[in-house]
């Protein structure tokens, strides 16, 4: 059986749609992971040591295990526990939270390199420790992490042809339906591929660009 | 927590472990290879292999590693090849590898001061013994950690060969998810397995790291 790439036209517009759904999904993981990041990175610096300490024993854990064995746990676990997300909703969660934790190990880092200075001439204009790690010493650390978290976003979006495991009918689900039709893998398989890889310029091109306007902003 | 359970899988649990072992170790020496090859293409003075390193990394770093594990397995038949999933795995997570090694060995090469290879060629060193015997030796001590970081990542992507149906570590936690309806459980067992793994390789590599670093 060798290859035929006619039968691609008819079946294109449901790789479209998987396509909106992969973009989809990237974003709204991306945003997730990216406030994720910052709450979990400030759990793991501030929170009293008995919340912290496991806090941070389940963030290795995540770090140290398979992306595609957390999305089962995610899917099937929250099932158990009577929550019937549907599986779109429950990739997003288990790529956001997987990439947050992530993020959050870049932004410590973050944190702790702003300048101690920062943060006790907050204190001193009278703003409390909260406000002053909101309003003063994440935004300067945000800053300084976006272009390895720009990373992580890129690294996501490969990532998400994981969730189509789980059933959600993203671009390699779609091409999985259209494959189921035809039996024509090869073809709609590396249309697929064609698809991410072009995603994935189009992101580093946007990378590209907000990198030069953070360096020019400083 | 149902431990009576957990203590009744586990064998099945280590003996997958076990394969995702020997896949981790199959894929990285194909991922040295690739790497390896991928960066002398990169650094080479022909300009179509240079392009031909460009096009591999950019290509393979920028797509899923999923649907090029799919392309192989399910794909290769219709081309000509036919492997099993095991094999298909092995050869598509290390080819995949490889790309991201080519771009590790490739900087720790052009990180060596460029003085060193012109004081080799002064010396008359061709321009092949001035790479074996002068740059590679201080690269290598270079490329330990970050390769130690692509190896970590590609101990959890073999996790992908799940989705082709080889009887790993996750294919086995999500077949007992499956039957037992203990997701944490199973995926305790398993993580647990793969923090082993990781952590064992990462302190492998710290050893190394160090018994090369010359102070």
């Amino acid at each position: 059986m060798g290859l035929d790439f006619t039968v691609i036209p008819k079946y294109f517009d449901i790789i479209l749609l998987g396509c909106a759904y992969t973009i989809g999904i990237t974003v709204a993981a991306a945003i997730l992971s990216f406030f994720g990041g910052i709450v979990f990175a400030v759990i793991a610096l501030y929170a009293p040591w008995i919340i912290r300490q496991p806090f941070r024993m389940v963030a290795w854990m995540f770090m140290g295990t398979p992306l595609l064995l957390q999305l089962f746990l995610i899917y099937f676990g929250l099932v158990q526990v009577g929550i019937d997300l549907p599986a779109v909703v429950a990739g997003i969660i288990g790529l956001g939270l997987h990439f947050a934790v992530y993020n959050s190990e870049l932004i410590q880092t973050a944190i702790l390199s702003v300048d101690k200075g920062q943060m006790e001439a907050a204190r001193t204009l009278g703003l409390s420790r909260s406000e002053a790690l909101r309003k003063v010493v994440i935004p300067q650390a945000v800053r300084a992490v976006i272009p390895p978290i720009s990373n992580n976003m890129i690294a996501l979006l490969k990532d998400s042809a994981l969730v189509s495991v789980i059933g959600v009918s993203e671009l390699t689900l779609s091409a999985q339906r259209a494959i189921g039709a035809t039996y024509r893998p090869f073809e709609f398989y590396l249309l697929a591929a064609a698809f991410y890889y072009v995603i994935n310029l189009g992101m580093e091109w946007v990378q590209r660009r907000i990198e030069r306007r953070i360096s020019i902003s400083r | 927590m149902d431990f009576e359970l957990m203590l009744k899988v586990y064998p099945f649990f280590l003996e997958a472990a076990w394969i995702t072992i020997v896949l981790s170790v199959l894929t990285a020496i194909l991922g040295l290879i690739c790497g390896t090859l991928g960066a002398f293409a990169r650094l080479s003075r022909f300009a179509v292999l240079r392009f031909l390193g460009a096009a591999y990394v950019s290509v393979f770093r920028g797509t899923p590693a999923l649907i090029q594990l799919f392309i192989l397995y399910f794909g290769g038949p219709q081309i000509g090849i036919q492997l099993d999933a095991f094999e298909a795995g092995v050869i598509g997570l290390g080819i995949n590898a490889g790309a991201y090694m080519t771009e590790t060995i490739r900087g720790a090469v052009i990180s060596i001061d460029k003085g060193q290879r012109e004081a080799a060629r002064t010396l008359g060193l061709s321009q092949w013994q001035a790479m074996y015997k002068v740059i590679l030796p201080q690269a290598a001590r270079l490329m330990v950690r970050p390769l130690g970081v692509n190896l970590n990542m590609l101990i959890k992507a073999t996790a992908l060969v799940a989705a082709i149906s080889v009887v790993e570590l996750t294919y086995t936690a999500q077949r007992y998810i499956g039957s037992t309806y203990k997701p944490f459980e199973m995926f305790l067992l398993a993580g647990i397995l793969y923090m082993i793994i990781i952590y064992v390789t990462g302190r492998g590599v710290a050893w190394l790291d160090r018994k090369v670093q010359i102070t």
